[in-house]
């Protein structure tokens, strides 16, 4: 934005982008739309718009009864991993970027360089000897297997620790210590309330990494009772390919889009704290 | 006191990455024998490895997708990114929102739909063969399945990138901006001379971890794997190859090898690329 003039808006410019709003909604729009199709409905009409019958009600019954609920079964999955996967990371990494951002003590370089090293080493690289470790710990097929390796955000701590040292001013931490405050009551009340946007952006961001989590859940779970979304999801659709196996592709389709809707709706909704928590934190060099 | 608030994070990042680490590295050392048992073998893994066509052509695989997807996903990440920040679209708010959404849908759903989509039975492309008497090539025949998957993945990644580069865009100082007018730079001097190198440390990064995430690519060839079953192999990407050496040939020595040695070529490349940028940057 040039100086204080608000600039012209710009048909064409407006078009032009709108090539990449309509590619990064169509499949989200022909998601909804043939999430109201039958079964039937899906193979014999156009893929971009709705047929006579309406099934999606019809469609998200069947999706939640089929197979005893299963599908209820893994949405609660789904959501113990986020709660105490992300939930765990986001307090992990609010604890762990504050203390690096207002302390210095010995070792914290090495801290430092560790953590950011390990960003460059594949997360799907680690799965498999993770898998043999726990494996031989006897972690494996329980919801364990999911949850403790959710609780490292290494982009989380990084965010927190760059917002944390931009968001707390030191003097206002002096002033909580000389009114007697511990440095636990410091951070709760003095600090919390300042990174408020920050731990939003982390919680919203591992949320997302928890709640889509595939691969590592695919080698560490066999027990279709503690599947997440995903793979159940995945597992309903090559139920197709097997010999035998019933195509519900319907509530493959209807199961899809109740999979996204909270995630969809969590972004919206708190739009305000992420943008500003993105702004002021992770994201400037 | 500081170890007080980082201990936690320590104490489980070493059981969850450092611990494995290690333990790959230790299992890549030795070998299991139908006849023998495991036994030390030093650094053979890592000499067959390194004659594994196989492994290689996965390797090369992830690499031609690197080079082809990555700049095209960054590009209209920077031009989505820059024509938001110009003030100059209208309904702003709502392409920032509508087009950051597929970051927020799980690769599974994501891989699922454009599948559907894909398909001839009752995808989109059967749909527009149907109605303009058209014979569209099949996006999952052997030629163009990479290409399909890369779509799937810039339209997963494309929104995510767009925003760090826009909030990257909105702290730029203001005081740039009027230095520039007063200049009398217009809108693309701006652009070239202003915010392109305020944002030089985030595009960086951002193509640092498209650099890993292509290397690590998985979820999106495995779950086609159904729809595309004779294009798509057990080791069609590193990754799947690790996977499938360990949970369908038991083979976790040699798996771990593998897993270790993309983990070196993506640290290397990443550091390369790293190199390169910063040192453009005097």
């Amino acid at each position: 934005m040039l100086g204080a003039k608000r600039p012209r808006r710009s048909p064409l410019l407006t078009v032009l982008t709108g090539i990449v709003l309509i590619y990064s909604l169509v499949p989200l729009g022909w998601l909804f739309i043939n999430a109201t199709k039958s079964q039937a409905g899906l193979f014999d009409s156009f893929g971009l718009w709705f047929t006579g019958d309406f099934s999606l009600f019809e469609n998200i019954g069947a999706t939640l009864a089929y197979d005893d609920g299963v599908f209820v079964r893994w949405l609660l999955n789904t959501l113990l991993y986020v709660v105490l996967g992300a939930g765990g990371a986001t307090v992990l990494a609010t604890l762990g970027g504050y203390g690096l951002a207002k302390f210095d003590f010995p070792g914290k370089r090495a801290v430092f360089a560790t953590v950011i090293g390990a960003v460059a080493v594949p997360g799907t690289a680690l799965a498999v000897p993770t898998f043999l470790m726990f494996s031989k710990l006897g972690l494996t097929n329980t919801p364990w297997a999911v949850i403790i390796p959710s609780l490292i955000s290494p982009f989380g701590l990084y965010l927190m620790c760059t917002y944390a040292t931009q968001a707390i001013p030191n003097g206002l931490m002096e002033a909580a210590r000389m009114d007697g405050a511990g440095e636990l009551r410091t951070f709760l009340r003095v600090c919390v309330p300042l990174l408020a946007p920050g731990i939003v952006t982390v919680a919203l961001f591992t949320m997302v990494a928890t709640w889509n989590n595939y691969f590592l859940p695919l080698i560490m779970l066999k027990d279709p009772d503690w599947y997440p979304l995903t793979l159940g999801l995945n597992a309903w659709n090559d139920q197709a390919a097997t010999a035998g196996g019933q195509a519900i592709f319907h509530l493959v389709i209807t199961g899809s889009l109740l999979t996204i809707l909270p995630l969809l709706a969590a972004f919206l909704f708190l739009q305000r704290y992420w943008q500003s928590g993105l702004a002021t934190g992770g994201v400037k060099d | 006191m500081g170890w007080g608030f980082v201990g936690p994070f320590v104490a489980v990042f070493a059981f969850v990455f450092l611990a494995p680490i290690a333990y790959a590295i230790w299992l890549s050392l030795f070998r299991t024998r139908l006849i023998g048992g495991t036994g030390f073998v030093g650094l053979d893994n890592y000499g067959q490895a390194f004659v594994d066509p196989q492994f290689w052509e996965s390797a090369g695989r992830v690499s031609l997708f690197l080079v082809v997807q990555v700049p095209i996903m960054l590009f209209l990440a920077l031009l989505v990114a820059l024509a938001i920040d110009s003030g100059r679209l209208y309904g702003k708010a709502f392409f920032r929102v509508a087009v950051f959404m597929p970051y927020a849908v799980p690769a599974v759903v994501a891989t699922l739909m454009w599948g559907f989509m894909y398909g001839s039975r009752f995808g989109l492309v059967g749909n527009i063969n149907d109605v303009f008497g058209l014979s569209l090539p099949d996006p999952l025949s052997p030629d163009l399945l990479l290409a399909s998957i890369g779509n799937i993945v810039t339209w997963e990644f494309v929104g995510y990138n767009m925003l760090i580069f826009y909030s990257a865009l909105q702290v730029v100082p203001q005081s740039l901006y009027e230095a520039a007018e007063i200049d009398g730079a217009d809108q693309w001097g701006v652009i070239r001379w202003i915010k392109l190198p305020a944002i030089r440390g985030v595009l960086l990064i951002a193509t640092i971890f498209s650099i890993i995430g292509s290397f690590q690519l998985f979820n999106e060839p495995n779950i086609l794997q159904s729809l595309a079953p004779n294009v798509i192999t057990t080791h069609y990407t590193p990754n799947m190859y690790a996977y499938s050496l360990s949970f369908s040939g038991q083979q976790y020595d040699y798996s771990a090898t593998v897993a270790i040695v993309m983990g070196i070529i993506t640290v290397v490349v990443a550091y390369a690329v790293q190199l390169r940028g910063t040192r453009k940057g005097h």
